[in-house]
């Protein structure tokens, strides 16, 4: 297990270093035009431009850019230019937003996703599987940005059930946080219940045809029994390791199409807002903590992945 | 590809009797139909604009008036609050209202929109699947030192936030424009999002690519061919690739709809296509603004995202089936719908 961890936090290191250099070289590299000026903003003076150009050090060598920039976002002295406001200081605001987004929506996309799979497959073939099938594929196929204006529009304004858009934080207000989050929450996890139950699904039935199935039939348990603790058990292994990778994804990602629509002033509204100004610093500051998290999560996931069964972990040994 | 292979007393081919099982599914049909429709609605964009609706995609109309018979209505109110649809009111002009304060005709745009957005989606995908072919065959026909270089990038790339380094990516060569060696795109080029979507979707593709060619390349045939005499080009290319064309179709056709959802989701963030061009993507995030007063403008660029993914995505499930009868075959046996029936095919 110890080497098994080694293994992955080496790899994991190495995948941080190319995700920088890739963050680096999509910023300041790449692109056909002076990264000072881009990094500027729209409407820079020659004299913040040429500040930005000494200050980064864009006339040294790709390397020596290379280790400023991480020093720069690292030490927390990124900073867009207009107007100059720490990059980190935002990022830091809208981390309580995009927790709740995101958590809660991970709950209930596990929670229905876990609950319609099963059914899903107890009942395979019969009517029930078929409507869950139909469900399952209906939730897949609506995009986030249309599930959210008819949501708001139906649910905000024609009928005010919800508030519209807007955040309030879980402790000032619990009820107001919660009524704020519901229908994002099941904008974003919409998309992933219709996912999961079909990936339970499949799983399950792929266990149901294996011999200790059989065997626990045989012994005489209760189909409710053999149901639970051997086929749903052994099927969710998979769908925990998806459950980590897909979190990490949709903190770093999906998310930020849900707080935009939501008007909630998470991380990626903050990304958003950026975009729509052309500031490429606060880009640069959310993308690289958004992959490292993201790859930091991968990792625990496949720890944890290994700890759970060791075939995996032994495999990787034998390789 | 395979089809000069029939043998003379073979009356179908495997790609007749594919397509014979792909029209008795009745859904996957349907929704093929659905799809060709959606691409004519597009093509059409210049008949309507010229003939209908008289104007063009990016013209504003922020003054002027319809004469719906003995009504004026105004295109934009003083407040700035578009017209809403008219249908056939006017003759077809503003069949779907206005987009915004500009007073641009949103059916025109749609029209226009729709072609940006399946462009991109169909051009990605074939460089997409171009890429992971080549990538694939290499991996998995000379393992070794080229399988980890490629397997560990592939891999790189699969752990990433896509999204965000997408955007990143997009509103990067948004404002700078593209230089490597020689390939050097102009900032507002839709030629941007084309490469941020055909790069980050690769691996979901040559992955599974590279797994079926380690499969292949261990077949009898392979070897009979090296013995032959022929290359590893002959071999990747001749021997091998005609063997992975129904993946290849499938995947190909389900990508388009991933990378049309990617595109729509970079443009409505403002990092993927770039005005004056316009993509249902962006025109949601138009819309988005006027939810409240005309709700249609957002959410219609968005059914017809959904739509055409939607068909796309069941298109490329029958294709599956059709081309791949074994995979359902053993699903449905597994499910103890079915008993398995020609399995031996």
């Amino acid at each position: 297990m110890l080497r098994f961890v080694v293994r992955r936090l080496v790899g994991m290191a190495f995948v941080l270093f190319v995700v920088s250099v890739l963050v680096f070289l999509i910023f300041n590299v790449i692109p056909n035009s002076p990264p000072a000026q881009r990094l500027a903003g729209k409407n820079a003076t020659p004299v913040l431009v040429k500040s930005i150009e000494e200050e980064w050090g864009f006339d040294e060598s790709l390397p020596e850019q290379y280790a400023t920039m991480m020093k720069k976002v690292f030490t927390g002295e990124l900073i867009s230019y207009s107007p100059r406001t720490p990059v980190d200081d935002r990022i830091k605001e809208g981390i309580p937003a995009t927790l709740s987004l995101s958590i809660g929506a991970g709950i209930i996309w596990l929670f229905f996703g876990l609950l319609l799979g099963y059914f899903s497959a107890i009942r395979a073939g019969g009517w029930l599987d078929r409507v869950l099938t139909g469900v399952a594929i209906a939730g897949i196929s609506i995009p986030v940005f249309l599930l959210a204006p008819v949501l708001i529009y139906f649910l905000t304004y024609k009928v005010e059930i919800f508030p519209n858009g807007g955040y309030v934080g879980l402790t000032e207000d619990p009820w107001e946080w919660l009524t704020h989050l519901i229908l994002p929450w099941f904008t974003l996890a919409v998309l992933s219940i219709g996912f999961y139950s079909r990936v339970l699904r499949s799983n399950m039935l792929d266990v149901m045809n294996e011999d200790y199935v059989r065997t626990a039939r045989a012994k005489g348990l209760s189909e409710r029994q053999v149901m639970t603790r051997h086929v749903l058990r052994n099927s969710l292994i998979p769908i925990i390791t998806l459950f980590g990778l897909d979190f990490g994804a949709t903190i770093a990602g999906t998310a930020i199409i849900t707080e935009v629509l939501y008007d909630i002033p998470g991380v990626g509204y903050y990304a958003a807002e950026a975009i729509a100004k052309v500031e490429l610093p606060p880009i640069m500051g959310v993308t690289l903590y958004g992959a490292f998290f993201v790859v930091f999560v991968n990792g625990l996931v496949d720890i944890a992945y290994a700890y759970l069964d060791p075939r995996v972990r032994l495999g990787e040994a034998a390789r | 590809m395979a089809r000069s292979e029939e043998g003379p007393g073979a009356e179908r081919g495997p790609w007749s009797l594919a397509f014979r099982r792909f029209l008795r599914n009745r859904l996957a049909v349907a929704f093929l139909g659905l799809f060709v429709l959606i691409v004519l609605f597009v093509l059409a964009a210049p008949l309507w604009a010229d003939h209908v609706a008289e104007t063009g995609p990016n013209q504003t109309h922020t003054v002027e008036k319809l004469h719906v018979g003995d009504e004026v209505r105004e295109v934009v109110t003083p407040e700035g609050k578009p017209i809403g649809p008219q249908w056939f009111e006017a003759g077809g002009r503003f069949f779907l209202g206005a987009d915004s304060r500009l007073g641009r005709d949103e059916m025109v745009r749609l029209m226009y929109g729709g072609r940006v957005s399946l462009f991109i989606g169909v051009v990605s995908a074939l460089i997409t699947t171009f890429l992971a072919v080549v990538l694939g065959l290499l991996a998995g026909y000379y393992r070794g030192w080229v399988d980890a270089v490629i397997g560990r990038t592939l891999d790189v790339l699969w752990s990433l936030p896509v999204l965000l380094i997408g955007i990143a990516l997009g509103i990067s060569l948004a404002v700078g424009g593209l230089k490597v060696g020689p390939i050097a795109i102009p900032s507002g080029s839709i030629w941007n999002p084309i490469i941020v979507i055909s790069i980050f979707s690769t691996p979901y593709i040559a992955r599974p690519i590279r797994g079926e060619v380690l499969a292949l390349a261990e077949k009898e045939f392979v070897e009979a061919a090296i013995a032959q005499g022929a290359g590893p080009l002959r071999v990747m290319f001749g021997e091998i690739l005609p063997n992975l064309a129904s993946t290849i179709i499938v995947f190909f056709t389900l990508n388009i709809a991933n990378n049309m959802l990617f595109e729509a989701a970079l443009s409505f963030l403002g990092a993927g296509v770039q005005p004056p061009n316009s993509s249902w993507g962006t025109m949601i995030s138009v819309g988005e603004e006027l939810l409240t007063t005309q709700p249609l403008l957002a959410i219609i660029p968005g059914v017809m995202i959904m739509l055409t993914v939607l068909a796309l995505n069941i298109v490329g499930d029958g294709l599956r089936d059709a081309l791949d009868p074994r995979s359902k075959v053993r699903l449905e046996a597994r499910a103890g719908m079915v008993e398995p029936e020609g399995a031996a095919v």
